[in-house]
Parts: C-alpha cells; structure tokens; sequence
C-alpha cells in the first residue's frame, strides 16, 4: 500500500473482560479517506477511539498491540501532544455548554491556553465556520451558546472546532448522521476538500457515502477485521462474504 | 355510565388538588406569622444609628446600635467562606471524578456523618482543639463555622457535576486539552451556578449558627475586626440580649433578628439570580 502516516498492529481492546477489538492490523493512507464500515456494536467506534487514545480514559478498558503514527508508537508517547495532531469529531455532538459558538470553535487554543490576537480568532472562527458549512447559519449570533443551535448545527460546530486547530488526521465518528441532505453534501464536500491536506478515517453507516468520499474502505463485523481494500474494490468486487452480505442488505 | 365515571374522577381531581393546596398553606401559616412578628417588632428599632452605632449602657436615651455583630457576622461568615470553599469544592470534585473508589467511598460516609454532626458539638471540638491553647477568637468561630460549611459544599459541588454528561470532558481531551485545564476550564465552569448556589446557601444556613460561636468567637461590645480576638455576631448578640432582663435590650435583640433574616433572604435571593444567570443548558 502507498505511504502510509498511522498503522495499526495487532490491536485488541476491552471493556473490562468483553473484547471488542480483535487482533486488528490496518494502515490508513497519507491524505487519503478511509472509511470504517460495518453494523452497529461491531467497535467502529472503539477503534478511532484507539488512534487518539480516548479509548483508554473509559474506566475498565484496557488495549494490546500498538499503533504506529510515523515511527513511534503512540502508546509511548505523551496523549496530549498526540491528540492535539488527531482530531475527533464525535457520533454526538457535543459542543461546551458554558462557551458561546464563537468560543466554541476556538477552544482548542483557549483551553490550551494559547493567545491569538483578535485578527487571528476572526479569521480562524470565520474559516473554520465556513469550512463546516455553519457560517451563514450563525455568522449573526456568534455570541449565542452553542448549545442553542439544533442538533445538526451542534454536529457542524463540533466539526468546526475539529478543524480550527488544523490536526494532520481528522476522526470523524458517523458526521453526517444527524445531517440533513444538503448539509451532508457540504460535509461530503469539505471532505474532499481537506484530504488535499490531511489524513481522514470516518466511520460511517451510509454505504452510498463511504462509496462516494472514501479511497479505502475496512470492514470490521464483530470486532474483527474482515475486509480492507479501495473502496473500488470492496463495492465492486468484496471478496468476503459477510461484506458482500452487508452491502447488499442482508444484514447490519 | 361513562360519562358519569368520568364526572366522578374530575371531582376526584378537584378535591385533590384543593387538598394539597389547603396542605401547602397549612405549612407556610408558622411561617408567615414568624416572619411577620420579627418584621413587626424589628423595623420600629431599625434605623441608620442602629446600624452604624455601638450599644449604650441601659438607662442612656438612645439605645444605640448593632454595628459591632454586624461587621463581626461579615468578617466570621467570610472568613468561613474562604476557609470552606477550597476543600468543600475541591473534595466535591473529587467524589464525582472518582466515584467508586475505595477512598471517595470513605470520604463521602465521612461527609454525610459530618452533616449530621449538632453545630454545637463542632463547637465543643472548636474549643478543645483552638480556644484552649490560642484563645477566643473569631478565627476559631470561622474554623468551626466552616467545618459545618464544608459538607454542604462538597455534596453541592458534588451532585452538581454529575450531572454534566462525561463527553464534554471527552470534547476537550480531544482537543489535547490536560486533564487539569479540562477540569478548571470545562467541568467546573459548567457546573458554576449549581456550586455557587450550594455554596451561597450553605452561607445562609450558618449565618444563623450561634450554638458553636458561644464556645469560639464569644463576642465582645466592642467594634473589633481583629480575627485573633473575640468578635461578636448577630445570633450571638440576639442570644445575649434577649436573655437579658431589660425591656431595651429586647428591642434591640428583634431588630437584630430583623437585620439576620434579611440577610440570609438576600443570600438566598442572590442564589436564586445566579441559578437564573449561569443555567447551563446540556
Ligand atoms: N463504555 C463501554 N463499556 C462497556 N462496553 C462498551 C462501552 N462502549 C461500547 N461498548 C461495547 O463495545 C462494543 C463496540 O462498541 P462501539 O461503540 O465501538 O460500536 P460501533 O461499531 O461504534 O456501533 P454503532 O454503529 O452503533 O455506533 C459494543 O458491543 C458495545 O456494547
Ligand atoms: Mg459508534
């Protein structure tokens, strides 16, 4: 496969004594979209929780294997500075109750402590905002509390703040599934657009999405990892059969 | 028959409800009168010279004034605050981020047998631990004061974190954020009315102590804002004089009863702003 920035080996996860990640080996391509797909409860989600180490902050889980980001194992490193280069935009959405839209999409660098002039935040908010198809919907309350906006709007604000801090890797957990048509076009859009510059993995549900955004494609069913191809392949020509069951409906 | 049946369960209703209607006012009547009397026989005594003027010998023509309780209950009650905040908040935030440990099992039995330890008892504590070697003081009303102070805090902060939704903390580790800027930034300013409302009426709640001050802050007639020293306080004042023998001094006991309640009322209307205020919606 081509250069590769993450690569997984051998992982396993629990939740206390139940696995939900078995034995996972997998790479995700430099600037490319790959996308998880598999049926509810197979650990789409515990597996990008792995790739920024959130999984671990759950109370009883535990993990084996080990993830490299470049050359360094990412279980070696500090999780903070990792995580400041892997965003995460979670299956819900959760923006700061206590921060306004505009603070919101800045808090990456508030809570982190890190100045901007005003210039600088204008700048950031507005692209950010702009980039997550939000910003003609809130440009005229800015100041409001996230936490007003609907839920599909709360979903783009979370993307936005995801995006202010310009990670390398974005995980994006199911984006689009409280979206509307027309704001999951944008979405889809903005996908495209920032693979010129950063790595994605999304997990999604849509197979019509992850045939249209994605270059690669996993199958994971029951923790395991079935299947892991283009995703020109894996829609044309899936060599599993539990995937050709899936894509055709017969499950998931 | 139906119709009937349904008559009878609107009847039913009524009556329920001027049932619990006539209950709530039952309740509120003690009330009312209790207030009522102490506002009656307070607000005739209730002037600036009361408020701003020591108290006279009896016998003088002016009965003079309450100022010397009044700073005192501001110096003691703030001294408390400052003492009881740090650890009610920061034990409170301990219990709700480590709820099931063996240790925040232990510390939350601790405080709920502390909340239901007698005030005057803490006031005996007070005494043997402070009073004996150091002296009356005010300070050692503060620290008894505080002691009574800290469970309601931590149980206030406590039950007000748990109830934030644990992704907002995931959020902002997300975003590399350390777990202390997560907690200082995130958590507790989500959770700031409910804690300040747990703080302002634990602040009400021992404005009207006077049982652990009579072994620690004492009192004093004088106007001293030294906390190594004896102090008076509004309850402790009240106590004095209405046990006295002198018609003026009773006077001056309602008026005093007059001004704490108001205060504790402010208190409690201020919580009732910030709760408004700082309502966070999840
Ligand atoms: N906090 C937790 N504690 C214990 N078990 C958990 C926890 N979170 C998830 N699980 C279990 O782990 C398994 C994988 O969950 P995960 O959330 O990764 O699934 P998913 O593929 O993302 O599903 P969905 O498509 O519904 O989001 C599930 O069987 C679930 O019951
Ligand atoms: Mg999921």
């Amino acid at each position: 496969m081509e250069n590769s920035i993450l690569t997984i080996k051998n992982l396993d996860a629990y939740f206390g004594k139940t696995q939900v990640l078995k034995n996972i080996n997998l790479s995700f391509p430099y600037k490319k979209v790959t996308a998880i797909m598999g049926p509810s409860g197979c650990g789409k989600t515990t597996l990008i929780r792995c790739l920024n180490r959130m999984h671990e902050l759950t109370a009883d889980a535990d993990y084996g294997g080990s993830i490299f980001l470049g050359d360094v194992n990412i279980f070696e490193k500090n999780p903070i500075t990792l995580r400041r280069h892997i965003g995460m935009v979670f299956q819900r959405p959760n923006p700061f109750p206590n921060m306004s839209i505009y603070e919101n999409v800045l808090a990456g660098y508030t809570l982190n402590g890190i100045r901007l002039t005003r210039l600088e935040r204008d700048s950031i908010v507005q692209d950010a905002l702009q980039k997550a198809a939000l910003w003609e919907e809130v440009k005229n309350h800015l100041n409001k509390k996230g936490t007003f906006l609907s839920g599909g709007q709360q979903q783009r604000l979370c993307i936005a703040r995801a995006l202010a801090v310009k990670p390398d890797i974005i995980l994006f957990d199911e984006p689009t599934s409280a979206l509307d048509p027309r704001a999951t076009t944008h979405i889809e859009e903005l996908i495209e657009e920032l693979k010129k510059t950063v790595t994605i993995v999304m997990v999604t549900h849509n197979i019509a999405q992850a045939a249209r955004v994605s270059d690669y494609t996993a199958f994971l069913y029951m923790g395991e990892l079935v299947e892991y191809n283009s995703s020109e392949r894996i829609f044309t020509v899936p060599k599993d059969k539990r995937t050709e069951e899936y894509l055709t409906g017969k499950f998931g | 028959m139906k119709e009937k049946n349904i008559r009878r369960r609107l009847i039913k209703d009524r009556l329920f409800l001027i049932l619990i209607g006539v209950l709530s006012l039952t309740a509120l009547i003690p009330l009312i009168f209790i207030l009522g009397y102490i506002f009656r026989n307070g607000i005739r005594v209730i002037n600036w010279d009361f408020l701003t003027q020591l108290p006279q010998p009896v016998g003088e023509e002016t009965a003079g004034g309450i100022v010397h309780a009044l700073v005192g209950t501001i110096i003691i009650i703030g001294l408390s605050f400052f003492l009881a905040v740090p650890f009610g908040i920061g034990t409170g935030v301990y219990l709700s981020e480590n709820r099931n440990t063996r240790f925040s099992v232990i510390v939350r039995l601790c405080v709920d047998l502390l909340m239901g330890v007698p005030s005057i008892v803490v006031g005996i504590i007070a005494y043997a631990w402070i009073v004996r070697f150091q002296g009356f003081s005010a300070l050692a009303g503060s620290i008894a004061l505080s002691i009574l102070m800290i469970p309601m805090v931590v149980r206030g902060t406590e039950e007000t974190l748990n109830l934030i939704p644990p992704s907002y903390k995931e959020a902002s580790l997300a975003l590399g954020v350390p777990y202390y800027r997560t907690m200082l930034k995130v958590i507790i300013p989500s959770g700031f009315g409910g804690i300040t409302t747990g703080v302002l009426l634990a602040l009400a709640r021992i404005a009207g102590e006077t049982a652990p001050l009579l072994f620690t802050a004492l009192g004093s007639n004088f106007l001293n804002v030294n906390i190594f020293k004896p102090m008076h306080t509004l309850p402790l004042l009240i106590y004095d004089y209405a046990t006295s023998p002198y018609k003026e001094w009773h006077h001056i006991a309602w008026g005093a009863s007059f001004v704490l309640v108001i205060f504790v009322l402010v208190l409690n209307i201020i919580s009732r702003l910030v709760i408004k205020k700082w309502k966070i919606q999840f």
